[in-house]
Parts: structure tokens; C-alpha cells; sequence
């Protein structure tokens, strides 16, 4: 392993990667701030770029693209609350708010800093345990999956509701829904489209997302214009804040980053999982470790709501290549583009790759963690610049993000059907939103939809109809008690504000 | 008697749920599947029962929290017409072409918003939009389809 170590190191090191790992890093923080062109899309657009280089620079211009594309997804997500990729929506829970607060600085520093340690700590995980972990990914079936996504959809809807536990679920069924429409994967039957093509593919996340956030925060700012705490928080908005941070957020972020690392990377790990489930456990997760002063904060703009997803989702794009690497699953839609530009190459990523190929194998991980000081040393002094979009007046923001929220829809499909139906569900999330019904727990229950039916498919197909499969394994049975407990938590919760209501 | 407005959207989303069911079971699938353990309309049944039964008791139990929101300050006038905007722009961007169009849609939001900085109208929309181009399909290869600049013979 030493002697791989010192390979990777080698090829990492090289003058032509290391520019690589910055081009990339610099490429994939541009593109990745850009609506509808997330990491995927990014690293689609170089793999006609890297078939001219050597696999193992190839992979290191992906893997810097697919950092810096995460990181720019990041900036969109804190200042202008359009996250362009799932894996930055909870970023947006407090990074936002903290935006609004005057706090941008500081909210993008929180992001980088996290960013970083999440990412580092994942590349050393990776280092050390990528052969044996791949073990533990397989340990996962389809019912462990399904109940893993329950969990997920549970815990989003109970931290990030506020109270409004029934609202949240009722907002995960609507994003489920909105998944099922198009084609069934599995029999290519048609499912709600009403014999309209346009929606045979199904509706694609940038567009629920853009409708869901941006577009309807856009509209929820003009129809609250003349609300006297909105004019504050707008003058607020224009504030960029200092960069720096003090000792109390510091220690805030000590305690957070290992744990959401840990967590990060594991989720990343499974196949299938990926960075979006990651950073929302996280938060989730980050919420129950805090004191009760620290969980009110959450969503208002909380150091620790900000920091766990985001060191999650760096902590999960480092796990996402474990199966990658050492099974040739990929664990995320990003993951697949790279498998797809691997295969390009003629390397057959599995096992053996690090016996066949060590070079390829140990540059990429060393150059993961060269392109996290790259992207630290590149992204900090730039974010007084970055930042500075919030002082644009809101008479010229609003329309922009407008703008920005069309065309990356219309960059996605080049159809006026696509932006007509994101103009309708922005109006219909701008009245949800007026009336507390929460968007997370639908943007997320929306990207999992697909593979939630997939693996409850595969697990009723095994235990030939039976619903048996949620308690036949300990894992399983593990996750659903989990489930149960949250639930009963919150009905507990709901009896007691209401006893305490009455007798006050 | 008074019903909340969270209510109402709830009642709706009943509504929907069940409108919803009734088309899952519309969906046709083969016939060696009608009986198997899971085929296309499974996930959409569940998925539909789990609407009814969540709005269901939302309608039914009294609200822990109720929304209070005053009708009073929303601005519709604006909200309307940066709506009504969206949709012309959605018509025209694909007939007129990108540039032309998206450049009016900018012009127009400014002003509704009540921006009366004409220099900066300009430069944030003709300027703006012809550099954004140039890096979508100038640089990163991306395809615009632009009627109005292929007219002009801008684009080839």
C-alpha cells in the first residue's frame, strides 16, 4: 500500500496535474455556480476535454471539476437560495438565513472551511480504508436502501418543519408524486403524462428545485415587499459581514465537522446513497447533538446548520468513489459520468484496479486532497467578490434570478413546455410556502422518488409481495425502529404543545 | 365559521391525492404483470393513499400552529405581472430567439419592479445577456437557438 501511496504521490504531484487539479477546481466553482449546470454537467462537458491526456490526469481534471462544481453549487444555494444541485439544498437551510442576516461572508467562509475539513478528513478515510469499505457497501440490500430512504424523508420532514410535522409529510408526498411522473423505469409504461411527450422523460430536478427555491423566493420577496421585517432583512441582504470567525463559531465547527465527516463519508460510501442523503442526515443528525438554544437557531441561520451539510457533502463526494473505485458501482449520478469517462479510457474500475492500476487508483485519491487546498487557497480571498452579488438592488436581483431560474431550465431541455411548467409550480410553492408548508422535505423526497420505487420493487419481488422484508434483517429492522421512534416523537411533541396551550 | 387557509390548501391536496389514485389505477400495464408482486401502479397506490391519509389528518386534527399570514401587505399587482412576464418570455424565447427575448424580459421586470436607473437597465440587459451567450455558446459549446440573431446574421 506504502508503495501505491508513494506512486500516487508521484503522479499527483506532477507539474501538469497539479495545474489540472486547479483548472479544475477554478472550472467546476464557475460552472457549478451556474443554475442548472451542476457537477455532473461539468464533468460531462471535460470528458471530451480528457481523452486526449492520460487516464490518471484525465481523472484528476474530473475530480478537481467535480469539488470546485460543488463548492460554486454551495455559493448559488447561500446567496441567492438556488441550489443547484441536491447535494446543496440543506446548505441553503442556514446558509440563506445567514445571508439575510448580513452574514454572507461569514456564511460562504463556514461553506469553504467545511468544505475542506469534510473533504480532507473523507481523502484520509479513503486512504486507509477504501479496500475494506467497499465490504461494507455491499453489506446494503434493497430493503436497507428502502428503509434508509423512509429514514431520510422522516428525519427531513421532522427537523426542518418546525412544528408543521403533518405539512412536511404531506410535502413528501407531493415530491414523490411529482417523481412518479414519466416513463416506469422498469416497463417503459407511461405514468401521469397525459399523453403529453414533453412529459414522458419525467420533470427534472433542476426544475423542481429552481421552481421550489429560487423562483418562488424570488416571488415570495415581491409579494411580501411592503411586510416591514422583509425591508429588513433586504437591507440586511445588501450587508456582506465579515469573513472571519470568532472563537464561539469555531468551536461550534470543532465539534461538528468529525462527526459529519464520519457520517458524510459512510453515506457516501453506499451505493446509490450519494452526497444529497448525506447532508441532509447531517443536519438532521447536527440538530439532535445540539443544545436546546443551538436547535432554535436551526434554519434561522445556525453555525452548525451550516457547517454539517456541508462537510457532509464534500465527506460523501470522497465516499462516492469508493465504490466506484473499488467496485465499479457508482455512488452517485456524478459518479456514473466518471464510470462512463473510465470506461472512455479503457480502465475497468472493480477490485483489481489497484493491483492492475495503482497509479490511476492512489493520484486520484492524493489529488483529492491537493485539489482541497486548492480550493480553499482559491476560494477564500475570492469571497468579498462573490459576496457581492447580494449588494445588487433587489429591482435588478429578482429579475436576474428570474432569468438565471429559466434559462437553466431551457439549457436542460430547449422547450418552452418545461419553463411553463416551472412557472406553475413556483406560484403554487410561493402559496405553500405563505402558509408553512415546507420545500426540503419535497425536494428531497422528489430526488429519492426513483430509487426509492426501484429498491421497494426489488425488496417486494424477493419476499414474492410480503412486507415481511422491513423486519426480516436487523439492519432493516434497525432503521424502521428508528423511524417509528422519530414519528412517535413528534406525536408526542404535537400532544404536548397543545396540553401545554391549554393550560396556559 | 372560519377554516384556515392551511386547511383549504390541505382539503385541495385531498382532492388532488384522490384524483391522483384514480389515475394510478388508470395506468395500463401488461397483462403478465396485473398480478405480480409489484408492477407500474404500485408505488403510485401507495403513494396515493399516503396523500389522503396525511391531508386526511391534517383536516381532521385540530392545528398545533396555525399560519397567520395578513393579506393586507401582499403585493399582487407585481407578483402578477412579473408572473404574467414569465410566461410571455416562455412564449417568445424559443419563436423570437434567446437574446432578443430574454434581453426584453429583463428590460420589462426591471421596470414593473420600479427600477428607473436607464443606464443600468441597459447594460444588465442587452450587454449582460449578449456576454452570458458568449460564454455559454461561445465558450462551453452549449446550443441557443436565436431566430433574431440568425436573421441579422449574428449567428451562424
Amino acid at each position: 500500500m506504502i508503495e501505491g501511496i508513494l506512486i500516487g504521490l508521484e503522479t499527483a504531484f506532477s507539474i501538469k496535474n497539479l495545474m489540472m487539479v486547479m483548472i479544475g477546481c477554478f472550472a467546476g466553482t464557475i460552472i457549478g455556480m451556474l443554475p442548472g449546470l451542476g457537477p455532473m454537467t461539468a464533468i460531462a462537458l471535460m470528458i471530451p476535454i480528457t481523452y486526449g491526456f492520460e487516464p490518471s490526469t484525465g481523472l484528476i481534471l474530473m475530480a478537481g471539476v467535480y469539488y470546485g462544481a460543488v463548492f460554486g453549487g454551495s455559493t448559488s444555494s447561500i446567496l441567492i437560495n438556488a441550489p443547484g444541485i441536491p447535494g446543496t439544498v440543506a446548505t441553503s437551510f442556514d446558509g440563506y438565513p445567514m445571508a439575510q442576516q448580513g452574514k454572507a461572508g461569514k456564511a460562504l467562509a463556514i461553506a469553504a472551511y467545511s468544505s475542506f475539513a469534510g473533504g480532507t478528513i473523507a481523502a484520509v478515510f479513503l486512504l486507509i480504508a477504501a479496500p475494506s469499505l467497499s465490504k461494507v457497501s455491499l453489506a446494503f440490500r434493497s430493503p436497507d436502501y428502502f428503509g434508509l430512504m423512509i429514514l431520510g424523508l422522516t428525519a427531513v420532514s421532522a427537523f426542518s418543519a418546525k412544528g408543521h410535522f403533518l405539512k412536511a409529510m404531506m410535502m413528501v408526498v407531493l415530491g414523490l408524486m411529482l417523481a412518479s411522473v414519466g416513463q416506469d423505469t422498469l416497463s417503459d409504461i407511461p405514468r401521469f403524462t397525459f399523453q403529453n411527450m414533453n412529459l414522458s422523460d419525467g420533470i427534472s430536478f433542476v426544475l423542481v428545485v429552481m421552481a421550489t427555491f429560487a423562483m418562488s423566493e424570488a416571488l415570495t420577496i415581491i409579494f411580501k415587499a411592503n411586510d416591514p421585517t422583509r425591508v429588513a432583512k433586504q437591507i440586511s441582504l445588501s450587508q456582506l459581514g465579515s469573513i472571519k470567525l470568532d472563537k464561539v463559531e469555531t468551536k461550534k465547527m470543532v465539534k461538528t465537522i468529525p462527526r459529519s465527516s464520519v457520517l458524510g463519508f459512510i453515506i457516501g460510501v453506499l451505493p446509490g446513497a450519494g452526497s444529497t442523503i448525506a447532508s441532509f442526515l447531517a443536519y438532521g443528525m447536527e440538530r439532535n447533538f445540539v443544545n436546546d438554544d443551538e436547535k432554535q437557531k436551526f434554519g434561522k441561520g445556525s453555525v452548525n446548520g451550516l457547517a454539517a451539510p456541508e462537510t457532509a457533502n464534500n465527506a460523501a463526494c470522497s465516499g462516492s468513489f469508493v465504490p466506484l473505485l473499488t467496485l465499479g458501482i457508482p455512488g452517485s449520478g456524478t459518479t456514473a459520468v466518471m464510470l462512463g469517462a473510465l470506461l472512455g479510457f479503457g480502465i475497468q474500475p472493480g477490485p483489481r484496479l489497484y493491483q492492475t492500476n495503482p497509479e490511476i487508483f492512489w493520484s486520484v485519491i492524493m489529488s483529492m486532497y491537493i485539489g482541497m487546498v486548492i480550493l480553499l487557497i482559491l476560494n477564500l480571498p475570492l469571497i468579498p467578490y462573490i459576496a457581492r452579488v447580494l449588494a445588487t438592488p433587489r429591482t435588478f436581483l429578482i429579475p436576474l434570478i428570474l432569468f438565471f431560474s429559466v434559462t437553466g431550465i431551457y439549457l436542460m431541455s430547449f422547450n418552452n413546455f418545461d419553463i411553463f411548467l416551472m412557472i406553475g409550480i413556483a406560484v403554487v410553492a410561493t402559496i405553500l410556502r405563505l402558509y408553512d408548508f415546507p420545500m426540503p422535505p419535497l425536494i428531497l423526497a422528489f430526488v429519492l422518488g426513483g430509487l426509492m420505487e426501484e429498491n421497494l420493487r426489488r425488496s417486494l419481488l424477493i419476499s414474492d409481495g410480503s412486507w415481511s422484508f422491513l423486519w426480516d434483517r436487523p439492519l432493516t429492522l434497525v432503521i424502521m425502529l428508528l423511524i417509528v421512534v422519530i414519528v412517535g416523537w413528534q406525536i408526542y411533541k404535537g400532544i404536548l404543545v397543545k396540553k401545554v396551550d391549554t393550560v396556559v | 365559521m372560519k377554516i384556515s387557509p392551511s386547511k383549504i390548501i390541505s382539503l385541495l391536496f385531498f382532492i388532488f391525492s384522490g384524483f391522483y389514485l384514480y389515475t394510478a389505477h388508470q395506468i395500463q400495464v401488461f397483462t403478465f404483470d396485473e398480478n405480480a408482486a409489484f408492477n407500474a401502479k404500485t408505488f403510485p397506490t401507495y403513494l396515493g393513499y399516503a396523500g389522503l391519509m396525511f391531508s386526511a389528518l391534517y383536516i381532521i386534527l385540530p392545528e398545533t400552529k396555525p399560519s397567520n399570514v395578513d393579506l393586507s401587505i401582499l403585493d399582487y399587482k407585481k407578483t402578477i405581472l412579473l408572473v404574467v412576464l414569465m410566461v410571455l418570455y416562455g412564449i417568445t424565447i424559443l419563436r423570437v430567439g434567446y437574446f432578443l427575448s430574454t434581453s426584453i424580459f429583463l428590460v420589462l421586470s426591471y421596470i414593473v419592479l420600479g427600477e428607473r436607473k436607464w443606464l443600468w437597465i441597459f447594460l444588465l440587459s442587452f450587454p449582460f445577456v449578449a456576454i452570458f451567450m458568449y460564454l455559454l455558446h461561445g465558450l462551453l459549446n452549449i446550443y441557443l437557438r436565436d431566430p433574431f440573431l440568425q436573421y441579422i446574421g449574428v449567428m451562424g
